[in-house]
């Protein structure tokens, strides 16, 4: 009977290892699924003979449906995007850190519970909901304040990748912080440090893997996004000068585009390359995030 | 008479309904050493960390009567921070902070704004030495603080309790985990550092005590039950008979 049970159990515990295991080597096969998928789809226009790599990166001529002169220049979708989300992290790091700090370290009980619920509520707003908003308030708003002719445009989009971004960010980083132990706080502040030493001579160093961590996210969340910057960039294929022009990023241009492409048509190849062109982008990002962490922690 | 350097007046701590000091009132002189000996849970630790107000970091405290340190009521003090400079704190458990050997003992300090390096390396290694420490790590003072062994990571908080150069050392069990010898050597610079400044050693060795404080104090859950001249309370005939049990290890 006894024996019967402990070789049921061990057979169970073998399963759910099993299991485990699966889980884990699915998410691998995934993210090559992916890659794969897009690789199939948008290699074949690297052999076309009219194509060039070199002017599809460099190239700021989009012209992807001209019947006399068919040009794929992204160089200005890339600028799109990386100005979009630059300056989103300009405002969005230090925003998003700080309010971090300022909930973990200054909130406690009530404020604290309620602006947890209230930052989660940001994060559950609909990107398309964040569109309007670009559209119908911050438009007027940029025009106004700014006495700018189009209120679509760089700034507008940051802000609203900042909105969107900060709550990814404030949750992650209040966790990384609260992970710090507490010994850590008293023994400096028996030490006599004041509070904003503690902060930033022994918490953020301490918590610093999570706090990029909470960073990266963000800036994942805002190089990803695509309904939000479709509809507040104003959508126009432009190397920006200023924040007050209008562009065009990499995923708002699959995401307008691709329905229209037939299928295996160069146009369509093109916006698979654009795809492994984010995945790419994405990845180094990540590479040089992990490759500071580890500067830093071997110092 | 020279105003005591510590002088606590009445005073009762609370954690929630629990009551842990009952109104003890006692002071201590200028550059002396008050030992303070008692059983496990009599209060001494929260006794220190109500001098320094390092207990405002428990919720649910309750505290009544006064503490003076040179006589200014610490409750009253706006710069709590410049006070727990003022009253240097070894806790039992070594907290070590995250930081490098260096940087543990010149956090103080650089807090307090120096910036020089030679005059940051000269504190460093005089808070080393006079913690018995500083040949056993002068070669790795770059590498992490809590990597060290817990006898040493104790040796480090208490180079870096006296890094700010306290007017009042709270010495709470140092020597838990130090082995004799080095704690002999210690106790040796406790006696020079008394020139300089008024410590308050708890101690669960009674014989230290002795060896060191001028004046001992027995507190026995939460109430002092003597205290007066080391000599007196060690003596055969103390004024309660329950010092006498407890220092001669009869207590029960
Ligand atoms: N943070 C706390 N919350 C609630 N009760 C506490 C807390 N710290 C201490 N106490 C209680 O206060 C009483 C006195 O504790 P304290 O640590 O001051 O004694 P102690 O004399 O230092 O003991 P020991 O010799 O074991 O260090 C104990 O009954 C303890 O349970
Ligand atoms: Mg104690």
């Amino acid at each position: 009977m006894i024996s019967s049970r402990s070789k049921l159990s061990l057979y169970g515990e073998k399963a759910i290892e099993w299991l485990i295991r699966i889980c884990g080597v699915s998410a691998i096969i995934f993210v090559f699924a992916i890659f794969f998928f897009l690789f199939r789809e948008g290699a074949p226009i690297l052999r076309e003979p009219g194509f060039n790599l070199w002017r599809f990166l460099t190239s700021t001529e989009w012209y992807p449906t001209s019947m006399s002169n068919v040009r794929y220049g992204t160089f200005a979708l890339i600028a799109g995007t990386l100005s979009v989300t630059g300056v989103a992290m300009l405002i969005a790091v230090p925003f998003g850190l700080g309010a971090a700090v300022f909930v973990s370290e200054f909130c406690t009980g009530k404020l604290r519970e309620s602006l947890k619920v209230i930052i989660e509520l940001l994060a559950a707003i609909p990107s398309i909901v964040w569109g309007f908003i670009g559209l119908t308030v911050m438009n007027p708003l940029i025009q106004t304040v700014f006495h700018v002719q189009v209120g679509l445009n760089v700034l507008n989009a940051a802000l609203l990748l900042a909105l969107m971004s900060i709550p990814v960010m404030v949750s992650i980083g209040e966790d990384a912080l609260k992970a710090v132990p507490d010994s850590y706080r008293e023994g400096a502040l028996a030490l006599g440090a004041t509070r904003w030493q503690v902060i930033y001579r022994i918490l953020l160093p301490a918590a610093k893997n999570g706090l990029l961590a909470a960073v990266l996210l963000g800036v994942g969340r805002a190089v990803g996004e695509t309904m939000a910057v479709l509809m507040a960039t104003g959508h126009a294929v432009n190397v920006p000068h200023s924040i007050f022009d209008s562009v065009r990023t990499l995923t708002a241009t699959i995401a307008a585009e691709l329905g229209e492409a037939s299928q295996g048509s160069p146009h369509y190849r093109v916006l698979f390359l654009i795809g492994i062109l984010l995945f790419t982008l994405t990845f180094i990002v990540n590479l040089v995030a992990d490759l500071v962490v580890r500067g830093i922690n071997r110092k | 008479m020279v105003t005591p350097k510590v002088q606590v007046e009445n005073l009762r701590l609370s954690y929630g309904p629990k009551e842990v000091i009952h109104g003890i009132s006692f002071h201590i002189e200028p550059n002396e050493i008050l030992g303070i000996i008692g059983p496990a849970q009599s209060g001494k630790t929260s006794l220190l960390r109500c001098i320094n107000r390092t207990i405002e970091f428990t919720t649910n405290t309750r505290q009544t009567g006064t503490i003076r340190v040179d006589g200014e009521d610490v409750s009253q003090m706006r710069d709590v921070y410049a006070l727990r400079r003022k009253v240097g704190m070894v806790a039992p458990l070594p907290v070590g902070l995250p930081l490098s050997i260096y940087d543990n003992v010149a956090f103080a300090p650089r807090n307090a704004g120096v910036r020089q390096r030679a005059a940051l390396d000269e504190i460093v290694e005089r808070c080393l030495r006079q913690a018995a420490l500083w040949d056993e790590v002068k070669d790795r003072l770059d590498s992490l603080g809590t990597k060290l062994s817990g006898g040493q990571q104790q040796r480090l908080t208490i180079a870096r309790a006296l890094s700010h150069s306290p007017q009042i050392l709270c010495l709470d069990e140092f020597s838990i985990a130090i082995d004799p010898v080095t704690t002999m050597r210690i106790e040796d610079v406790l006696k020079e550092l008394k020139k300089e400044m008024t410590i308050i050693l708890v101690t669960n060795l009674v014989q230290q005590a002795r060896r060191l404080a001028a004046r001992t104090m027995f507190l026995w859950n939460g109430e002092i039950v003597e205290i007066g001249p080391t000599s007196e309370v060690f003596s055969d005939n103390p004024k309660d008979r329950r010092t006498y049990d407890y220092v001669n290890g009869i207590f029960g």
